[in-house]
């Protein structure tokens, strides 16, 4: 079953499928190491609404849900 | 150390070493501790990057040590992001092409750290792999085999930590040494299908009699929308376009992902080298990033700590700066007064007094705010608090169409639009950081208070609302404070929508490791702004302020004034003044003085625009006031002091100008200022581009006129049509 990084719940880890979008933004997740096979935790949420905070090959990175979402991930 | 040099390595001639890393890898502290204080700083050509070149000398070598902006790759998609691959590729004027790449990185977190440099391998310079931070590498239990590292990749490799200078003689000597080797060829990285097209468009590029450089071709295959195809189409012959779309054709039609292929094919190549050689020890404990992370960004206590940091931060720039900057100011007075207590009033005493100490007075006055924000910009900055509270304010950020990263230097702008301006380095993104400086000046910044409290407390009624606890007063005055910001709204949106077009900028930030910041590097950054201020934008203001002065003084005949002076100052020397005697002709002067100044320039000046500003509801007076109050909006004070036959001496909490200001009359004999005159002028001031430094600092921040010209336009433009509506608004309800 899979899902996307923004709908994943805090505290829990999943892995990369893949990232939608030939875009610059997809383009700079992907270069910030989100590939296949990654595995990202979620570790916290801004207030109201605003970005979340995961831990991906041991760096700790921030992204809106706008972003988040391109970033399709599946259970470990 | 000489002991490691070769020969050829202690020959004289200057090597030229670029330094490139992460963002948060400690690269500014270790370029500060490399080359110390010998740092020359400009900007590139045409663009807003930082050109910082060190010097220094290892062994009997002079080096020249090139300082790249901060990035996660070297793949272009603005032309400020460019510069790093202009500089590398030896193609950026005045700089020349490196001998010796320094590719620094957080030990901690190769895997990332390592993307970059894959990519600098394939520009054939010989690279230096510093390995940074390699105590907190150590302590998160992360174990490198270095010298299995450095035989794997085939560069040098050292370790140092920047912030105690450990590790830099290594560094020093690795440096030396690779500038005398040459690169290794680049590891084939990239798939089979990918690198057969580089050479098809190489090939074809030389056909036509062009020779690009190998990374270029690269780029401009797999960056589809980015900086290097743009260039690269610009640049070469005709039907170039064609060849790459074609090239990129083949590629996708074998089933590669042009937008994957890269990231995928370089995170593999670094996975297999580092295999074995880089292993975690589970340190089972919480670090102290985490621990400290738990309150800071936590979404109750995080909230209070924000609020808690920004009001001290705004708190110090309002306030406590303002009190610095009055110290300014009366040191600027006592200067004056030297000056005026020994020299004849005359045409050279009104030059050197409201001229050229003014014109130093009010590029000085700036400094101390200037300073204290970079003073905490740097401090939270280093130790990583920035990116957190970015992280906090996104969210609301995103309602002006900005990031998080705007967030400081906007309310900064409340203070100043100056140093908020110059904050906006902080914002990555080019759309966003061009939006954060052009909306900036709209904020209500502390000159634009005298104005206000002069307007509110003449001619605002005092009424009272709610039971007495809200007069109409202090909510005329808020309304005013909270103008701008909320114009800046539908501002920033139309800028994005029209002129700064272009991808929506990403909030992909990392949020750093905690570490205490280094004093060094914030002295040196508090310094290095302040200085800039003064050399490039203070000799424009100064220059301004002077021009302004002879609009007001010329032409006319200042004699009679002169010896009106004279005549005061001589009673007021005696030892018993005659107190009636001296109002009598400080009311004579202060007439002819007024008189002189509406046959001025700047007074013929309002007299022509009369008919423009009519509508606003102001006379020749207003009209010529706020014109004078272009360079400077809290001149307009006392230039009404002066028209108003009050003398230059006033300030807003003066009864006698309030007086002056309500006995105004028009012509026909009605009251010049009403309610309505009154809230247009505050509406006007609030929305005006009325301040000739913040234009400059615009020009400095931006490298191009047309951004103070168009931010000037457009504020104008804005101020004018609002004082309109609200001077016809508001005249029907009184």
């Amino acid at each position: 079953m899979t899902t996307t990084l923004d709908q994943l719940p805090i505290g829990n880890t999943a892995r990369v499928a893949q990232i939608s979008g030939d875009d610059g933004v997809s383009i700079r997740l992907m270069e910030m190491g989100l590939i296949d096979g990654v595995a990202v935790k979620v570790v916290g949420a801004a207030p109201f609404g605003g970005p979340r905070e995961y831990l991906v090959r041991g760096f700790r990175l921030s992204l809106r849900s706008s972003e988040a979402s391109r970033v399709a991930v599946a259970p470990l | 150390m000489s002991a490691s040099l070769s020969p050829s390595a202690t020959a004289s001639a200057p090597l030229t070493v670029a330094l490139i890393g992460n963002p948060n890898t400690g690269k500014s502290t270790l370029f500060s501790a490399l080359s110390g204080i010998q740092t020359r700083i400009g900007n590139y050509p045409g663009c807003t990057v930082e050109k910082k070149i060190g010097r220094l000398q290892i062994g009997s070598r002079p080096i020249r040590l090139v300082d790249l902006p901060g990035t996660y790759s070297l793949s272009p998609r603005s032309p400020d992001e460019m510069v790093s691959v202009d500089v590398l590729l030896g193609r950026m004027p005045d700089v020349g092409r490196p001998d010796v790449i320094v590719c620094i990185v957080d030990a901690s977190n190769l895997e990332r750290n390592l993307y970059l440099f894959t990519q600098l391998r394939e520009l054939g310079i010989p690279i230096v792999l510093a390995l940074n931070m390699w105590d907190v590498a150590q302590r998160n239990g992360v174990n490198i085999d270095v010298a299995g590292l450095e035989k794997q990749l085939g560069v040098r490799v050292v370790t140092c930590e920047a912030q105690r200078k450990r590790g830099l003689e290594p560094l020093r000597e690795a440096i030396v040494a690779a500038a005398s080797t040459t690169a290794a060829p680049p590891p084939e990285l990239l798939p089979e299908p990918v690198r057969r097209e580089e050479q098809v468009l190489t090939d074809w590029l030389a056909s036509q009699g062009k020779k690009e450089p190998h990374y270029l071709v690269e780029r401009a295959i797999l960056d589809v929308g980015g900086e290097t195809e743009l260039r690269f189409l610009a640049e070469t012959p005709a039907g170039a376009r064609e060849k790459l779309a074609e090239a990129r054709k083949r590629l996708t039609d074998g089933g590669l992902r042009l937008a994957a292929v890269e990231s995928l094919s370089r995170y593999r190549w670094i996975q297999s080298q580092l295999d074995g050689l880089v292993t975690h020890s589970e340190t089972g404990r919480v670090s102290i990033t985490d621990r400290i992370d738990a309150v800071v960004t936590h979404w109750f206590s995080g909230t209070l700590i924000f609020v808690g940091i920004m009001f001290t931060i705004f708190w110090t720039l309002f306030i406590f700066a303002d009190g610095l900057m009055g110290n300014i100011e009366e040191g600027q007075g006592w200067v004056s007064d030297l000056v005026t207590s020994n020299m004849a009033p005359g045409t050279l005493r009104s030059l050197i007094v409201d001229g050229l100490i003014n014109g130093v007075g009010s590029v000085i006055v700036f400094i101390p705010q200037i300073a204290l924000l970079f003073l905490f910009i740097a401090i939270l900055e280093d130790c990583g608090y920035l990116a957190r509270a970015a992280y906090l304010i996104d969210r609301f950020m995103t309602k002006f169409g900005l990031s998080g990263r705007s967030f400081v230097p906007l309310m900064s702008s409340f203070a100043c639009a100056i140093p908020g301006i110059m904050g906006a380095r902080v914002i990555e993104n080019r759309r966003d950081r061009f939006t954060t400086i052009l909306i900036a000046p709209l904020m209500s910044c502390s000159a634009r208070l005298p104005v206000y409290l002069l307007m509110t407390t003449a001619f605002v009624p005092a009424v009272y609302f709610l039971g007495g606890w809200l007069p109409l007063q202090a909510l005329t005055l808020f309304v005013m404070y909270i103008l701008g910001a909320v114009v800046a709204v539908p501002i920033a949106w139309l800028l994005k929508k029209t002129i700064l077009t272009g991808e929506t900028s990403p909030f992909v930030m990392e949020l750093p490791e905690y570490k205490w910041p280094s004093p060094w590097i914030v002295v040196q950054r508090v310094i290095s702004q302040a200085w800039r201020f003064l050399e490039e934008a203070g000799t424009l203001i100064f220059v301004t302020t002077i021009l302004v002065w002879a609009a007001g003084y010329f032409p006319g005949d200042h004699t009679e004034s002169h010896a009106l002076a004279a005549q005061i100052e001589a009673l007021e020397g005696e030892e018993t003044p005659d107190k009636p005697r001296i109002e009598a002709l400080k009311d004579q002067k202060n007439h002819i003085d007024s008189e002189l100044l509406s046959n001025s320039l700047l007074g013929r000046t309002g007299k022509f625009i009369e008919p423009a500003v009519r509508p606003l509801g102001w006379d020749w007076r207003i009209g010529m006031a706020a014109v004078a109050s272009f360079p400077a909006r809290e001149v307009i004070i006392a230039t009404m002091g002066t028209i108003f036959s009050l003398g230059g001496d006033v300030d807003e909490e003066n009864e006698s100008l309030r007086g002056a200001l309500a006995s105004a009359t028009w012509p026909d004999g009605r009251p010049l200022f009403t309610v309505a005159t009154a809230v247009s002028i505050m509406v006007f001031f609030a929305l005006c581009a009325q301040c000739g430094a913040t234009l400059m600092v615009i020009f400095r921040e931006t490298g191009q006129w047309r951004w103070p010209v168009l931010t000037f336009s457009y504020m104008t433009a804005l101020a004018y049509v609002a004082a309109w509506l609200s001077f016809v608004i508001v005249s029907k309800f009184t």
